[in-house]
């Protein structure tokens, strides 16, 4: 077992988050029972005044869950000379079947409650709260997304297995051992970089788009969540390699660290928002109907649209800049 | 500026304002709230610099130590294994080490006796580590007796006491000549405790390591490697013992933090309500209080990160030695040089601030669902 | 323009010490004129003032303002509306110590997002229209009783609101500083504002300046 500062950090903060999104859900039960807003009895007041708690533990979580994807990275990175061939957090994730599907369940607590909170921003700008039978019933999914981050980062944690000298009867564990696999592979370069900035291009495209066309704006919502992944994708495959000038180190997470500049935070912090305000965009557009929200939504979408178009756009434009700048030359040798 | 913004603004003019009318109150929050980032800094940051002390000391340390073990136990290595092992291919030079503990009954402790490998005492006399010294208010010229293994007295005479600032475990570190040792704890010549091995090529450790075991199949290589991954788990598993016992104290933190919370002065409570009587949202009055919180955090965090910072590096985190120093962890020389990175400075997020929040979430939000005609009820 | 209709607030709702304040009250309160509830102490006047001025939400029954109906809105909402439509003057002035006359005249401002230039002017115009300009920069601690409640009108008009409500305005004054409320309140009035006041100082009921007297007892219209 291994234990440090950090973990303890991100188990207290993932039990909290759990705690507190449970506490929600289940006041969220009571509240879609109750709620009736022509009521003025003290029951109807004190369900509302209980949704400004509500929206601040979901932000609460939120910007746990942001800084709790940092320190579970670095984290990972730290332990990596624990284990025999890793050589860095990918290692240490691989440790056991749990590290990925725990950063995985992070990130997408991070995106439903930012999702949320963007719905709960439209949501106060009716007089009514027109959607908060939807928020309310959005909490009993967002709730089990987050006890199952808890869960399996627990058993993540709980499954490492250190190759230190006390724990057995010799050295050598590198020659009778498999080692981990310590570095993602990714698709080849070239391909790659074509389908980055085919996506990005694509993203940008229908954001500008949906300026003009607001049906377009459910694409772009579609075209953010699928440039993020795809933005994964090329992180492992090249941005990493032109970073590191390297043509075999693909580690996504080595960008967050000192010795390359911490360059990743410059792709990583607007990817997060970018995604997060464009699926958020997408997500407000079906309410465009809803009587006490007529004229604000489309404001609204437009709004989250073009603070997300500005950072997919940097995005772009930085990681253009990575592979122009890089000493690396992966495709077209001698160019 | 946005209208957003400004809003913002006024509602940290407004908070620092209040802030300060309550200095009084605020101060010994903050005061406590310092304190307990310093303290959990301190611990972070001390053993961050014995981590990376550890990796440099062992950066010049042989690259493979072979022990022997007799039916699963440590037992000493005979010579010959010696001679066998400086003729493997790949090894540059081999030692037998001799060392161990002695347990002394007046002051109830473990001594670490050893003979080093270059530059011995010369017979008869010895080298103490400073606590040691300190003790038994030994100078140069002084002498010591010890009892040997079959309970005669031995006396040594003290040629040099080992420098005070090299001393995480030199503390209590006797360094004796060859003769001497073998002799207090009637280990036979050609007998050592383990030996080094310095191997020409760093790639043909693991090689090297795999013939010794091979050649030798009692033995054991350990690989220097493997000290640092045992070093960094040991020093990773103390400081998050460490944590938990200091959770005790976040959580009295964040009981203190609650009550300071909930526990609004009169005063300060009509000063919501009025608030919220003259136009003043709950959402308001929710942000103000949170970028009250921010302020608070922020400085406390900054004073206590600092604070914590001199203290590893000007005073060698002379506070928490006795917690985080162990027995023959490492040895010698400890001139601390505490590291500042991103993962640290989280973790300490993550376990004061974080507290913080959490602590003051509900009482703030209390405050502020405060009926808007409560002023005028009174 | 605001209108209430069978209007009903109990508080403690439930609990054995529920009490119902107000007990079904239909009013018109005209605007651009001055109004006075009034009514002995227990009477509900002030519980019926903090629901026309959106204050508080009745328990039942509706309060309607420009003719929208605002009884089912959320409080956010109402804080909003309250913020544009009304100015409010507590008997106690309620300001905010330790902050000066300037600050507590622009604190219902700040949530509104002006600069603070702007900030600033709208509370020096006011405070010059109330003979206040010369404290601007004093803490409301060492004002007089009088120069207090200059200083609560003062903040109850930055927000420039249609309507002013008064809480016993002249509880706390002596009949010369009395007087002088009444001299605010008829140019007040010439501005075109809406007040609504609660008292039972016969000064106030009887002066020339109010339009309507509105008469209440146990949580009912005499």
């Amino acid at each position: 077992m291994v234990l440090n500062p950090a973990m303890v950090a991100l188990v207290i903060a993932s039990l909290v988050g759990s705690l507190m999104l449970a506490y929600s859900a289940a006041f969220g039960w009571h509240l879609i029972r109750h709620w009736d807003l022509a009521s003025g009895s003290e029951l109807q007041l004190g369900l509302e005044r209980h949704t400004y708690l509500i929206s601040t533990l979901v932000a609460f979580v939120l910007a746990s869950e942001a800084l709790g994807l940092l320190l579970f990275v670095y984290n990972a990175d730290r332990l990596a000379p624990l284990f025999v061939g890793a050589m860095c957090a990918v290692g240490t994730l691989n440790t056991s079947a749990f590290g990925f599907p725990a950063l995985m369940l992070k990130i997408l607590v991070f995106f439903a409650a930012s999702t949320w909170l963007i719905l709960h921003r439209l949501d106060t700008r009716g007089w009514d709260y027109p959607l908060t039978r939807v928020k309310y019933g959005l909490l009993f999914l967002i709730a089990p997304l987050i006890l199952a981050e808890t869960w399996f980062q627990a058993r993540f944690f709980l499954a490492m297995d250190t190759d230190v000298i006390t724990s057995c009867c010799g050295s050598l564990f590198g020659s009778n051992r498999k080692a981990l696999g310590s570095e993602l592979a990714g698709l080849p370069a070239g391909p790659a970089m074509a389908l980055f900035f085919g996506t990005l291009g694509l993203t940008l495209g229908l954001g500008l788009g949906s300026l003009r066309r607001p049906l377009l704006g459910y694409g772009y919502a579609l075209a953010s969540a699928l440039a993020f992944v795809v933005t994964l994708v090329a992180i492992v495959s090249f941005v990493s390699l032109y970073v590191y000038e390297h043509p075999h180190h693909h580690c996504p997470f080595c960008l967050l660290k000192a010795e390359y500049g911490y360059q990743g935070y410059l792709l990583y912090v607007p990817l997060f928002l970018a995604t997060a305000l464009g699926i958020g965009s997408g997500v407000v557009r079906p309410f465009a109907g809803v009587q006490s929200l007529s004229g604000l939504v489309e404001p609204m979408a437009r709004h989250l649209t073009l603070a997300s178009l500005w950072l997919f756009g940097f995005l772009t434009l930085w990681t253009a800049l990575i592979v122009a700048r890089s000493g690396l030359v992966l495709i077209g040798g001698a160019g | 500026m946005t209208p957003w913004l400004q809003r913002q603004r006024h509602l940290i003019d407004f908070t620092v304002e209040a802030l300060a009318r309550r200095k009084g109150r605020n101060l010994a929050l903050l005061v406590v709230y310092a304190l307990m980032v310093f303290v959990l800094a301190s611990v972070l940051l001390f053993s961050q610099a014995l981590r990376r002390e550890a990796a440099l000391l062992l950066a010049q340390a042989p690259e493979i130590t072979v022990q022997r073990l007799v039916a699963g136990r440590m037992d000493l290595v005979p010579a010959a294994h010696l001679e066998r092992l400086a003729g493997l291919r790949g090894v540059a030079s081999a030692q037998g080490r001799l060392w161990g503990y002695y347990y002394d009954p007046a002051t109830q402790a473990n001594y670490t006796l050893m003979v080093p490998l270059t530059d011995p005492p010369p017979p008869g006399t010895m080298q103490v580590g400073p606590t040691l010294a300190r003790f038994w208010r030994l100078g140069v010229g002084d002498v010591l007796s010890l009892r040997t293994h079959d309970g005669r007295a031995f006396p040594l005479s003290v040629q040099g006491i080992l420098p005070t600032d090299s001393a995480l475990v030199a503390a209590d570190l006797v360094l004796i000549a060859e003769a001497d040792f073998r002799a207090f704890f009637g280990i036979p010549a050609g007998l050592y405790t383990d030996l080094v091995l310095k191997v020409r090529n760093p790639r043909e450790v693991a090689k090297v390591a795999q013939k010794v075991q091979r050649d030798l199949p009692d033995t054991r290589p350990i690989i220097r490697e493997e000290i640092l991954r045992t070093y960094a788990a040991l020093f990773d598993w103390r400081e998050g013992m460490v944590m938990v016992l200091l959770s005790g104290a976040v959580l009295a933190f964040m009981i203190l933090a609650w009550d300071k919370a909930s526990g609004l002065s009169a005063e300060e409570r009509r000063e919501i309500g009025v608030l919220k009587a003259i136009g003043w949202e709950t959402s308001d009055i929710l942000a103000m209080k949170l970028w009250e919180g921010l302020l608070v955090s922020v400085f406390a965090f900054l004073l206590g990160y600092l604070a914590a910072y001199v203290h590893v590096a000007a005073f060698s985190a002379s506070l928490f030695v006795p917690v985080l120093k162990g027995w023959s962890v490492l040895y010698p020389d400890f001139a601390l040089t505490p590291q500042v990175d991103p993962f640290q400075v989280f973790t300490l997020f993550f376990l004061t601030v974080f507290p913080y929040a959490l602590a003051t979430l509900v009482p703030v939000w209390r405050s502020a669902v405060a009926d808007p005609d409560a002023v005028m009820r009174q | 323009m605001i209108e209430l209709m069978d209007v009903r607030k109990a508080f403690n709702q439930g609990r054995h010490n529920e009490l119902w304040a107000v007990r079904g009250v239909s009013l018109q309160v005209p605007a651009q004129q001055v109004t006075v509830l009034r009514g002995p102490s227990g009477s509900g006047k002030t519980t019926l003032l903090t629901l026309v001025g959106c204050l508080a939400r009745p328990t039942s029954g509706r309060v309607r303002l420009h003719g929208r109906d605002v009884s089912g809105m959320t409080e956010r909402f109402l804080t909003g509306l309250r913020r544009q439509t009304f100015g409010f003057v507590f008997q106690q002035f309620n300001l905010v110590r330790g902050l000066t006359v300037e600050q507590n005249v622009m604190l219902p401002a700040y949530p509104l997002g002006l600069t603070r230039r702007d900030l600033r002017r709208r509370a020096h115009g006011l405070l010059e229209s109330l003979d206040l300009a010369e404290h601007a920069q004093a803490r409301v601690e060492w004002l007089s009783g009088g120069q207090a409640q200059r200083a609560a009108i003062a903040r109850a008009l930055v927000n420039d609101p249609d309507v002013i409500l008064a809480d016993e305005p002249t509880a706390n004054l002596d009949t010369e500083l009395s007087r002088r409320f009444l001299d605010i309140v008829r140019d007040l009035k010439a501005q075109g504002k809406t007040l609504l006041m609660t008292s039972h100082d016969p000064l106030i009921c009887q002066a020339p300046e109010v339009d309507l007297v509105v008469g209440l007892r146990d949580g009912q219209l005499d």
